[in-house]
């Protein structure tokens, strides 16, 4: 019994040490984003924030750059979002809802589509945006990730409708409810969840991507915050870096998407792996 | 492997659709609702990404350098392009690196990933839920603002990386340089890598143990199993087909690190050697304005992709029917 709980024991240490490992990354940036860079040019790094402010972060603000990059970020993630969920919601509708010839080859398209590489494609959807005028443009930018993130959004809604059963809609629809208005006033309303996780899920995938963005969007005014972030590191190789903001930098770009990613991650993994053990 | 094919038979034998009456009865009804419910997302996916897909095809057959660029009209040239690549060394290397990269990170993210899943089951709720908190706050992480912290950590004049290193007896580390060798560079980028995924990996794997059912491990213990026969000869063959999944997803995404190897290079070095072949393809796109040639590489890395992700999209396809 004894030697049972000290092995116990020992797993528990193991699980914090590795815990601390894993989260020490997270913690430095949020650590040295406080820190004035004279403590963080020292080779000896300072592990606690004592003494430490908001001065960089304000600075990183005060720089008219972030709030271009931010503007930038957030007009793409909504178009994202919005028009995402509103094509993936009527494409969900109809794979789950009916039966037709060609359902199962879009259900494939959509599954293989979704894991086609973006480094894969930039070169062509650079030449089409730059045939149609749309470099450097909120709408061309859109369009490549809406088509990037729709695939995900279906199969992940789809759950959702087929959720939902059509026993309920057929309740309805015996008391004298038609067969859009038994869905819009029944079966929706329960799908509020699972469009509230794709519309998360859109978000983050708009707000992070940085490989199309940094073929369609080549002027640095049209910087999305990645390649603006970026722009700290590219600087980093030939002149002294002021870490402190890099830092402050890095902490604005990922703490909004630390909250909201909270809010889908299970949802995420469900969608990913499927029901992969109950198969 | 085996099991997985039978599965697959059966899919196949079991797809036909469902007699379900009421479905029946809506496809009579109304034939072309459906159709039109999936037009806005299949017009998007046609222009995002079905015409690149074409166009790049269609390119990957032409001479289409900086001349072209200009106006001159591009010229059919068969397989040329494909020829020279594939009969190109430094092409190869860059494959080389990239399958050898991807194998090694999609191995030691799996076997991380699968551990730390069943050391969550082993300890206590408190300890656990630290665990997990700390890997979801990994995996929240954008990946521009891990790549900007880890820049830091591996900074050679003052990244605490090389002042923890150093404060082992007897290891040099002061002013260590990580990415002044190909082989560094790849250490340092399989660190960051897996320490991105890994979470996936551990909450997938994680998910997948706590269905195994108590009933199963205790009759296998009143069986006289050890721990370990348990894990090797009750649960793994249980969770394998989501081990199996989150390998091929893994596998997908470790060859697609195109924003990790970018943002090293432009921290450090940034030659041939330490290219992926998404890093490549960029290069040779907008460098060298070939797109002929990076279109054909293009293809070569979709082929790939496909070929890779055929078997996970019937997987769940089979989902789709349960």
């Amino acid at each position: 019994m004894n030697s049972r709980r000290l092995a116990r024991l020992s797993l528990s240490v193991l699980a914090i040490v590795i815990a601390l490992i894993w989260v020490f990354p997270v913690y430095w940036m949020a650590n040295s984003a406080l820190l004035p860079n004279r403590t963080l040019q020292s080779f000896i790094p300072t592990f606690l924030p004592f003494g430490g402010s908001f001065d960089n972060i304000r600075a990183v603000v005060a720089d008219g750059s972030f709030l271009t990059a931010l503007g930038m970020s957030l007009s793409i993630a909504l178009i994202v979002v919005v028009v995402c969920i509103a094509f993936a919601f009527l494409a969900a509708v109809a794979i789950s809802r009916f039966r037709f010839r060609g359902r199962k080859s879009f259900v494939i398209a959509v599954l293989l589509v979704q894991m086609l590489p973006a480094e894969a494609l930039f070169i062509a959807q650079y030449k089409m945006m730059a045939g149609i005028g749309l470099l450097d443009s909120v709408i061309g930018v859109s369009v490549i990730y809406i088509a990037a993130v729709v695939p995900f959004t279906v199969w992940m809604l789809r759950g959702f409708v087929a959720g939902v059963p059509v026993e309920l809609e057929e309740a309805g629809m015996i008391d004298g409810l038609s067969r859009t208005g038994a869905f819009m006033r029944i079966t929706f309303p329960l799908l509020a969840p699972g469009l509230v996780a794709s519309g998360v899920y859109a978000f983050l995938q708009a707000w992070n991507e940085f490989t199309v963005a940094l073929v369609l969007l080549p002027s640095e005014a049209r910087q999305t915050l990645p390649l603006w972030l970026r722009g700290f590191i590219q600087a980093s190789a030939t002149r002294e870096t002021d870490w402190g903001q890099v830092m402050a930098a890095s902490t604005l770009v990922a703490v909004p998407i630390i909250i909201f990613f909270m809010f889908v991650q299970g949802r995420m993994t469900a969608g990913l792996v499927g029901g992969a053990v109950k198969g | 492997m085996p099991a997985y094919r039978k599965e697959a038979v059966l899919v196949t034998v079991t797809t036909a659709p469902r007699s379900d009456v009421s479905a029946a009865k809506r496809r009579k009804r109304r034939p072309k609702a459906p159709y039109l419910l999936m037009v806005p997302s299949i017009l998007i996916l046609i222009v995002g990404t079905g015409y690149p897909t074409v166009w790049q095809l269609v390119t990957s057959f032409k001479e289409f350098g900086l001349k072209q660029q200009f106006g001159r009209p591009a010229a059919f040239v068969g397989l040329r392009n494909y020829v020279a690549l594939l009969t190109d060394s430094a092409f190869w290397g860059v494959i080389g690196r990239s399958l050898a990269f991807c194998g090694a990170a999609a191995t030691i993210t799996l076997l991380i990933g699968l551990g730390l899943a069943v050391l969550m089951q082993q300890i206590g709720t408190f300890t656990r839920l630290t665990l997990q908190i700390s890997l979801l706050l990994a995996w929240a992480m954008p990946v521009v603002a891990a790549m900007t912290v880890w820049t830091w950590l591996f900074d050679r004049r003052r990244g605490a990386i090389n002042y923890l290193l150093d404060k082992i007896p007897g290891v040099d580390m002061y002013r260590f340089d990580w990415l002044a060798s190909p082989l560094r560079f790849f250490i340092v980028a399989l660190v960051i890598v897996v320490w991105m995924s890994v979470p996936f990996v551990a909450f997938s794997i994680y998910a997948g143990l706590s269905q195994v059912s108590e009933e199963v491990l205790e009759a296998a213990s009143l069986d006289g199993a050890s721990g370990m026969q348990r894990l090797r000869l009750v649960v793994l063959p249980i969770i394998r087909p989501v081990i199996a999944i989150v390998a091929l997803l893994q596998v997908i995404w470790d060859l697609r690190v195109f924003t990790q190897i970018t943002m090293l290079q432009d921290a450090g070095a940034s030659g041939t050697s330490y290219d992926l072949l998404g890093t490549f393809i960029y290069k040779v796109g907008t460098g060298a304005q070939d797109f002929g040639t990076a279109s054909a590489a293009s293809i070569l890395v979709l082929l790939l992709t496909v070929a890779i992700s055929w078997w996970y999209v019937r997987r769940l396809l089979k989902e789709d029917e349960s």
